[in-house]
């Protein structure tokens, strides 16, 4: 009896064995999804990862050379908001035990320096869809062979996102001149203490006066406050007309809800991370009404031809529209694919090289990737009319629509920009008495 | 006028998680690190109670407290009463279960921040100040709360045994009194003072899967401060705390997140100056 269970045992592991071993359906292009899966920025990776890997399965995979492959996902949860050791230890998991091809996602600054670090290493693409600090794509210019394995994906650098942010405040700024009779506009500024802010809270001190309007104080909550009423008497007695905002975290919500339930005669403009999600509305329980981010889709809005068909498809399929880190979906359908079908191979320094020189559209815009002011490749984003620019939202009654760039002007001489499907700023009616 | 209001009200915040961690620590020496993990929990239960099954939020809150002293009741006889002759084993047991209560969370409701909706929506102006009508009820159900604790504790058997533990356990041994079941009963109450904060407050904040650290902090700098065990001088070191933080907001607006650390560093001069704090007994007199 021992000797026939054993026989079976070992029938049963060889069978394993070979059956893990041997592709049954052919070779498959690995790619590795890396974020913070529990969280809202990693199930954004993810979800448009596998939106990009049915998309194109469903059409028999990726034509390289002569063959065709599918593309198989390898999920990998980064923890990176609590350990950047889990980061850099998941991202070498799936290099070197996963053995992906390529790499989409990361999302904090901190861990993408180190896990690029690694990537590079073993020489795979890593396409960064969440980080937004220039130094990740200077690295790129400043040692090209070693770092040109990263591009930038996914949003344009914080530089930008600093300049589009004035812009939506001078935006704004016009529209309260205008409806409420203001001679200058007072601004406070409140951004939660975090690196990423602090040198945008210092470029915002030199750069709002120069747009006409008056700074009447700085606030620095902590980034996790949960409760900011004392922030708030403060500001309430400060009179602004337009809070400034740079929220990454959950004081975005604790601050919206409470300056909604208490009503603050001033409207909040800005970045809010949290009110960029569909979540955002029941968190503030109904307060966060007229707050104002910069966000990168929205419900009805059309950047280009590609922009409906992703969100219809996105909502449909997940209930809610795309945060900014669902661009794995471009990264891979728009970036890594062509230029893989391009080469006819997986070869990582041949689709670097074309890669690099190839402007494509996206569904938030148009992606070319930088050269810095010496002509080096940095594979950063490049922002303006005609590439990315990003929307400006605002929650209007439970609704997050779309209300900039509205006639936007980027520079004098530039053309003038509107997407399909703008609506316009409402003030808080609290703010008209 | 400002100052005050805010401090105020922050302060009953404090007082309430503190007095819940003086209580068990009075009494039986347990340093309980998860007590805040409690509150987090009970802030959970809420949402689940009222937001998702739709049940109204006093009962959802009451269902709360229940449940989460039943979970401290669960966690004081199988975790803590087998090793609470060991307090740094308490210690280290007490910060397991924090952490595993917070990985539960994160598992079950990942890292979304959720929130619950207020018991009473609305604020009124004072003194050109507005407060919340929550805030008012946080501040109330503090007052209450320790009235009830007062009695129960200076006026019933149950808190003359007590008493008696916490200042002489192995009198109170002698004199017939199960210090253990004591420790549990204790327990119970502190959990669930903690669950009533989570109640209270939870409206009032955002949860998330880490909201029991930060509180954790402050909690133990108020506990410091007042003195270990010492239910009075928590309640006045949270008022102290409440104000610090309330003067730090309004005077420094750029440091406003210097709050907590401002409270930390109160925490470090006072156990420097006079480390039984204001209203605690010299560590060389205890037992």
């Amino acid at each position: 009896m021992k000797r026939v269970t054993f026989g079976w045992s070992f029938f049963v592991t060889v069978c394993l064995v070979i059956f893990i071993s041997v592709p049954v359906w052919g070779r498959t292009i690995k790619i590795g999804v890396i974020g913070p899966m529990n969280f809202v920025q990693g199930k954004g990776h993810w979800n448009g990862a596998i939106m990009a890997a049915d998309e194109i399965n469903a059409k028999g995979g990726v034509q390289v050379g002569k063959e065709k492959m599918k593309i198989e996902l390898v999920k990998s949860d980064s923890n990176e908001f609590l350990s950047m050791t889990d980061a850099t230890n998941a991202i070498e998991r799936l290099i070197t035990s996963d053995k992906v091809d390529f790499i989409v996602g990361g999302f904090r600054t901190e861990s993408v320096l180190a896990m690029q670090d690694i990537a590079m290493d073993n020489k795979k693409i890593f396409i960064g869809c969440g980080a937004a600090h220039p130094e990740i794509c200077l690295r790129v210019a400043k040692d090209y062979n070693r770092y040109k394995y990263f591009f930038r994906g996914t949003p344009f650098h914080s530089g930008y996102l600093v300049r589009t942010s004035f812009a939506h405040m001078g935006f704004v700024g016009a529209i309260l001149k205008k409806e409420l009779n203001i001679p200058k506009v007072k601004v406070a500024i409140v951004a939660e203490k975090a690196v990423w802010a602090d040198p945008m809270v210092e470029a915002a001190q030199g750069v709002i006066p120069k747009m006409g309007m008056d700074v009447v104080g700085v606030w620095r909550p902590s980034d996790k406050a949960t409760d900011v009423t004392a922030e708030l008497a403060a500001i309430q007695k400060a009179e602004p007309h337009m809070i400034f905002t740079m929220f990454s975290a959950s004081v975005g919500i604790t601050f919206s809800r409470q300056a909604g339930e208490l009503k603050i005669p001033a409207i909040q403009v800005g970045i809010n991370v949290e009110a960029q999600k569909d979540g955002f509305w029941e968190a503030t329980k109904g307060m966060g009404n007229y707050v104002f981010t910069m966000n990168t889709y929205a419900r009805g809005v059309e950047v280009n031809e590609l922009t409906k068909p992703f969100v219809d498809t996105y909502i449909k399929r997940f209930g809610e529209v795309p945060t900014y880190t669902a661009d794995t979906y471009s990264a891979i359908l728009h970036g890594l694919v062509p230029n893989i079908e391009a080469v006819g191979s997986l070869d990582a320094d041949k689709i670097v090289a074309r890669m690099e020189n190839e402007e494509s559209n996206v569904p938030s815009g148009r992606i070319k990737y930088e050269k810095d002011a010496q002509g080096r490749p940095t594979h950063d984003l490049t922002w303006g009319p005609g590439y990315l620019t990003s929307l400006g939202v605002q929650w209007q009654d439970g609704k997050l629509v779309a209300v900039w760039p509205n006639k936007w002007v980027a520079a004098p001489g530039a053309p003038e920009v509107t997407y399909k499907g703008m609506v316009p700023v409402k003030i808080p009616p609290w703010m008209k008495k | 006028m400002n100052i005050i209001i805010t401090g105020l009200i922050t302060g009953s915040m404090l007082a309430l998680l503190a007095i819940g961690f003086s209580l068990i620590f009075g009494v039986a020496r347990i340093v309980n690190i998860a007590h805040t993990a409690f509150y987090m929990v009970a802030g959970y239960c809420i949402y689940v109670l009222s937001v998702k099954l739709g049940l109204h939020p006093v009962l959802g809150m009451l269902i709360a407290v229940v449940v989460v002293t039943v979970f401290g009741l669960l966690a004081y006889k199988f975790l803590i009463d087998p090793i609470r002759e060991h307090e740094a084993a308490v210690l280290i047991a007490t910060i397991a279960l924090a952490m595993i209560f917070q990985e539960a969370m994160l598992l079950i409701f990942t890292g979304d921040y959720l929130t619950v909706s207020a018991l009473i929506e609305g604020y009124f102006i004072l003194f050109g100040v507005k407060i919340f009508y929550q805030q008012v009820l946080t501040f109330g159900v503090v007052l209450v709360l320790l009235a009830v604790l007062w009695f129960l504790l200076m006026k019933t058997k149950l808190g003359l045994a007590i008493r008696s533990t916490a200042e002489d356990r192995e009198v109170a041994n002698l004199m017939g009194m199960n210090d253990s079941q004591l420790a549990m009963i204790t327990m119970g109450i502190s959990v669930a003072l903690a669950g009533f904060t989570g109640a209270v407050i939870a409206p009032l904040t955002v949860l998330s899967p880490y909201m029991w650290m930060e509180p954790l902090i402050l909690m133990m700098a108020v506990v410091v401060l007042g003195g270990l065990g010492s239910i009075k001088g928590s309640f006045v070191a949270a008022y102290i705390l409440g104000f610090t933080e309330a003067l730090v907001v309004f005077l420094i607006p750029k440091g406003a997140f210097l709050k907590g650390s401002v409270a930390l560093s109160i925490m470090i001069l006072v156990l420097l100056l006079r480390p039984e704090g204001l209203f605690g007994i010299v560590f060389e007199e205890e037992r």
